[in-house]
């Protein structure tokens, strides 16, 4: 009996497909092996000065002054520009992303919940939010020092930035405090009361983001990589802190809130991907004052990060675009946008520890693990993750944080020092597996506190407000039912 | 008086435009619509979801025309419209009961 063989046409494109991820995994070893080689070329630092003579010493005192002047203004300057290119992150740039992947009669209404967060966080930031993340306190919660910005003027604060107003580290800060809540937006998308998510948003950046941000960042805090934490953490601009956050209370409130009514039979298609494709690019281009902004100095560190973040951002497109490419046939807009920013999302916590060539590596797995997170897992689980949060925050925020942890090396950021100022070992490749625990521990923490925080606040916000809009309030749509608005009127 | 619809494919539409110009009709409106005959529609993929788009853009152009003049333009539509492949549209003859120019309240023939 004859054997039934595949046709000659898929066989050849099988071992095509084959021949491409070996080629793909051989490359990626090239550039870490590449990349690793000559970050380890040493920077020589010239040696000290013989002492001069006291009026020399005056004019050079003075000098050091004007340097040291203009060096602050640098890197005051360069914060300044950052604040506003994460807030444009938040507005317009998360607000088209999102508008454009949802329905015509919802489009007003998710890109008011970006707005409304840029004004609700900032007034409750200044009163509480700032304090509570940033003033020194217990290991997991500042204290009240900073109450209504109480003291926080132009003088730097040592602790975080010393060449800055706190004012401006401040401004800075606000700014992620904003768009970590408009993430997850995301999730509940087309279906959740704007009152309701008023509610649940102060709520949730006081209880999950402002404990997260102390921890991590904040002086004493609990993951503290640089002020003596309990499992010191890498984690540069907020890959736990902005994107596992979000991206797990995405999941949280995606399966708390329920499926959209229809949804998947009844699911329409991104009303506009053109809108989404603006929001992307502004994403991206913002994203420069996100990670390069949090050196929190005009250096070279500020330069390293904008370097990884446009190689890990790149990336990302071409690992989500090479595997829809063979896995459904064409490579789409809406794919490559979201391999951006599954690429800078991961990027983030590396962004400010890792080289170049790592930062490809890491961007591109994360194009993949994000495009899979997306279009099989989701499919396979059925949860409503309506603009895909979890997925490509929760998930590449992850997979970010632990890569951060291998690909971390001290000829970027000599971030750990011994007793006597040398530089020891950072990440994985760089000798120090411990960090793998560190990592992993920040990782744990950053979900159990979204996933427990997130339910507490949802019940309570569900009893007292509502969470979800009614059905006819859901078929009307968001713009109307919510705002009294349409976001089109073409035909006048 | 003869009410004259044609569905035809966007592509195709100047040509038609053209054609009936030349002979002369002086009025027509026009609608972008969707809509399908035996013709198949496509697929469209976002994030892993797949969309069927059954109803395809297609040019509903209706004429209201003297009797006299409609089979030169049903020809005319005929020449211009037709690429031989399924998906070329139709045309629909009806009999219209009267036909009234708003400006001066003309009616019948002469306010076509």
């Amino acid at each position: 009996m004859r054997e039934q063989t595949k046709p000659v046409k898929t066989r050849k494109t099988n071992k095509l497909r084959i021949w491409l991820c070996l080629f793909a995994v051989f490359f990626g070893w090239v550039l870490l092996a590449g990349g690793h080689s000559i970050a380890y070329a040493a920077n020589s630092r010239s040696a000290a000065a013989p002492l001069p003579s006291p009026q020399l010493s005056q004019q050079v005192a003075n000098l050091e002054r004007q340097v040291s002047s203009a060096r602050d203004s640098g890197d005051n300057a360069w914060m300044l520009v950052s604040c506003a290119l994460v807030l444009m992150m938040t507005g317009p740039g998360l607000a088209l992303f999102y508008g454009g992947l949802v329905r015509k009669k919802n489009v007003l209404g998710t890109m008011m919940q970006s707005l409304a967060l840029m004004a609700i966080v900032t007034v409750f930031w200044a009163i509480l939010g700032y304090s509570l993340a940033f003033s020194p306190g217990t290991s997991f919660i500042g204290g009240f020092r900073y109450l209504f910005l109480h003291g926080v003027g132009s003088a730097p604060n040592p602790a975080y930035a010393p060449t800055i107003p706190q004012q401006t580290f401040m401004l800075f800060q606000l700014m992620f405090a904003i768009i970590t809540p408009a993430l997850i937006t995301g999730a509940f998308a087309e279906r959740m009361k704007f009152s309701a998510m008023l509610l649940f948003m102060i709520l949730w950046t006081i209880v999950v983001y402002d404990p997260l941000a102390h921890m991590v960042w904040g002086q004493g805090g609990f993951l503290n990589a640089t002020s003596g934490g309990m499992f010191p953490t890498l984690d540069f601009a907020g890959g736990t802190v902005v994107h596992i956050s979000s991206g797990v209370s995405a999941l949280v409130c995606a399966l708390y809130l329920g499926k959209r009514l229809g949804y998947p039979g009844e699911s329409s298609p991104p009303h506009s991907v053109v809108l989404s494709f603006i929001g992307a690019c502004l994403l991206w281009v913002g994203w420069f004052g996100f990670n390069a902004g949090s050196a929190l100095t005009a250096g070279s560190l500020a330069t390293s990060a904008f370097a990884a973040t446009q190689f890990g951002a790149a990336a990302g497109v071409l690992g989500w675009m090479g595997a829809e490419w063979l896995r459904s046939g064409k490579p789409s807009a809406l794919g490559g946008i979201s391999g951006a920013v599954a690429g800078l999302v991961a990027i983030t916590p590396a962004s400010g520890f890792v080289g170049p060539m790592s930062a490809l590596v890491i961007g591109a797995l994360a194009g993949l693990t994000g495009y899979l997170m997306v279009t099989v897992v989701k499919a396979k689980f059925g949860y409503d993750d309506s603009l895909d949060a979890f997925g490509i925050h929760g998930v590449c925020g992850t997979a970010g944080a632990l890569l951060t942890g291998v690909f971390a090396t001290r000829a970027v950021n000599p971030i750990f020092t011994d007793g006597r100022g040398h530089a020891l070992a950072v990440g994985l490749l760089d000798g120090n597996a411990h960090q793998m625990l560190n990592q992993l521990a920040a990782v744990g923490i950053s979900w159990t506190l979204a996933i427990v925080g997130s339910l507490v606040i949802l019940k309570f916000v569900d009893a007292v407000v509502g969470l979800r809009v009614s059905a006819d309030a859901e078929v009307q749509g968001l713009d109307l039912s919510q705002h009294g608005e349409e976001g089109y009127n073409l035909e006048t | 008086m003869t009410k004259v619809e044609a569905i035809i494919r966007p592509s195709t539409f100047e040509p038609v435009k053209e054609a009936l110009r030349e002979i002369g009709v002086e009025g027509m409106t026009v609608s972008e619509v969707r809509g399908h005959g035996r013709q198949k529609g496509h697929t469209e993929v976002y994030r892993g979801r797949e969309y069927s788009v059954d109803f395809l853009p297609k040019i509903l152009i209706e004429m209201i025309l003297p009797d006299h003049l409609v089979e030169t333009v049903v020809q005319a539509i005929l020449r211009t419209a037709k690429t031989g492949k399924i998906g070329d549209g139709k045309i629909f003859l009806s009999p219209v009961q009267d036909a009234i120019r708003i400006r001066n309240e003309e009616r019948g023939e002469g306010a076509l």
